[in-house]
């Protein structure tokens, strides 16, 4: 592979001199970010396939065979509606504030692994990345409930955020054993110390907390209450239309598969098979059945629980969650120092 | 490789100044504080030039996901009258400038005492290990009492907080799940026998 891209480097570096490293470096971006795109977008047909069936509907099946052209045609009338903005809001503020959903949630798959090779960026700090990035997702949220000059708007920010921090901490305990047992921050390297036994089996309660909690990070069913339509119209992008609301829709389901992602890369073993004998499918197959499995699980959960109300969410999260995730993080420092693997 | 570092260098040292004197010069707070947020991203940006990417990240967590959240929620609750604002921003005028000239005062006295030498330039270049696990032996270490006193100190200021607020309300309805779950069919529902034409 090496050898074959070679005299692409050769005449880029010809041409472009030494910004070359950073177009080389924007090129695979674009080869990383359009596949994700490309699932975001069939995610919201999966979705509405998914919930049809389980409450025995057809869902979409006017655009294409099945349906299937129906995420194309969303983006084509998403883009030719007219952006309002609203008389009293901030314009510069509220503009940019979909864009800041959406830009952390693609930011962290430059650290994500699909195989031993194939990633963007082996940081050495991979976990703290990923838990950097996302923190900043919440910017966002406040930005366009503050910039809409709106209540409903300001409310739902508010507790869009509010929901989104205090998530974050349980999410941030639940990787502290992940990399207690790796002893390293990279993710590459906790995929690797996988090798044996995948991390779900000593941290099962912590795979739980982890998935719950990131279900209420990216505020999907039964924690959608940012946009509790009883109450608070659409939450904190009530005054947002066409591509601006289009890109805090893109936002959603980017988060939705990036947490998927991530659950299986820290706890399923990421591209390692179930068992050794079924070694010869490649690895990324069973990263993406795995993260299916987990968007499936996210379907399943909002077709079929009802919404939480927010003082019990708020309750689970820092009441429940953390003390268990605590809990743990000193139950695997005990055990790891009983089994003699402290450096 | 050096001349694209030194242009991501001047590029988010640029966006940091722009952005650190828009914070004290633009009238909306709320902008203010979010230009704050780019000067702290910015400036985790050149951290992780100089290759201290463990220092990147931690300011990233803990300044931009933590402390200027909190201004940011403050800032957007309050109801700000901007020219009451500026009328106090001219009373304290002087007051400003005899602060500012001794700090910029204290500044220079302190660049020229120390001679910069460049060799420092990177501190992270020579350790054997990445620098978080080398922060993380030096912190629990060399440095594990003032650590531990501080996070401490930090647990109290959290604890005091939390007993100056917390207090119960008398006009507040709260759920007790205890009570909930205790209840019986008894406390819940009560029979009547209403006769025919007489009910409400």
């Amino acid at each position: 592979m090496a050898e074959l891209l070679q005299p692409i480097h050769t005449l880029g570096e010809a041409w472009f001199g030494f910004l070359w490293p950073l177009l080389w470096t924007l090129v695979k971006v674009m080869v990383l970010i359009a596949p994700v795109m490309f699932c975001v977008t069939y995610l919201t047909w999966a979705e509405r396939k998914i919930i049809g069936y389980m409450q025995v509907r057809i869902g979409p099946n006017r655009v294409g065979i099945f349906g299937l052209l129906q995420p194309l045609a969303d983006a084509v009338k998403l883009f030719c509606k007219e952006t309002l903005i609203p008389l009293h809001s901030d314009k510069v503020v509220f503009l940019l504030a979909p864009i800041l959903t959406l830009v952390p949630a693609l930011l962290v798959w430059a650290v994500v692994p699909f195989s031993p090779e194939l990633i963007l960026a082996d940081l050495n700090i991979g976990v703290l990345y990923v838990l950097a990035i996302s923190s900043m997702g919440a910017y966002g949220i406040l930005m366009s409930g503050w910039a809409s000059g709106s209540r409903y708007a300001l409310l739902g920010s508010l507790r869009s955020a509010a929901q989104t921090i205090s998530y974050e901490v349980a999410v941030g305990f639940t990787l502290i054993p992940v990399i207690m047992l790796t002893g390293s921050l990279s993710l590459r390297d906790v995929v690797l110390a996988q090798q044996d036994m995948w991390n779900i089996i000593p941290l099962l309660p912590l795979f739980g907390i982890y998935f719950i909690s990131s279900v209420a990070e990216t505020n999907r069913a039964p924690f959608d209450l940012p946009e509790a339509e009883a109450e608070l119209v659409a939450g904190f992008f009530t005054e947002y239309s066409a591509m601006s609301f289009g890109m805090f829709f893109l936002g959603e389901y980017a988060n939705m598969i990036l947490v998927s992602t991530l659950g299986a890369v820290l706890f399923l073993g990421g591209w390692l098979p179930p068992v050794p004998m079924l070694a010869f499918i490649p690895g990324i197959v069973w990263l993406l059945l795995k993260i299916g499995f987990l968007l499936f699980v996210f379907l399943w959960i909002r077709a079929t629980f009802p919404r939480y109300r927010y003082d019990q969410l708020m309750r689970l999260g820092w009441k429940v969650f953390l003390p268990i995730s605590l809990l743990w993080v000193f139950l695997t420092g005990v055990t790891l120092h009983l089994l003699g693997r402290v450096a | 490789m050096d001349m694209l570092a030194d242009l991501v260098f001047y590029l988010f040292a640029a966006v940091l100044l722009m952005a650190a004197l828009g914070v004290v010069t633009v009238r909306n707070p709320v902008h203010s504080v979010l230009l704050l947020v780019l000067a702290f991203f910015s400036s985790s940006a050149l951290f992780v030039l100089l290759g201290a990417e463990f220092l990147a990240a931690i300011l990233v967590m803990v300044y931009m996901g933590a402390v200027a959240m909190l201004f940011l929620f403050v800032v957007m609750m309050l109801d700000i009258d901007f020219d009451l604002l500026r009328r106090g921003a001219r009373d304290h005028l002087p007051v400003g400038i005899a602060v500012g000239g001794l700090v910029l005062f204290e500044l220079v006295v302190l660049v020229a005492g120390v001679r910069l030498d460049p060799s420092h330039a990177h501190p992270g270049a020579g350790l054997a290990h990445s620098n978080v696990s080398e922060i993380g032996r030096v912190l629990y270490s060399t440095y594990i009492y003032p650590f531990e006193i501080s996070s401490i100190i930090l647990l109290v200021a959290l604890v005091g907080a939390v007993v100056l607020t917390a207090r119960k309300r008398s006009d507040q309805k709260r759920q007790s799940i205890c009570e909930q779950v205790a209840r019986t069919r008894d406390q819940a529902v009560e029979l009547k026998k209403v006769a025919s034409g007489q009910g409400a």
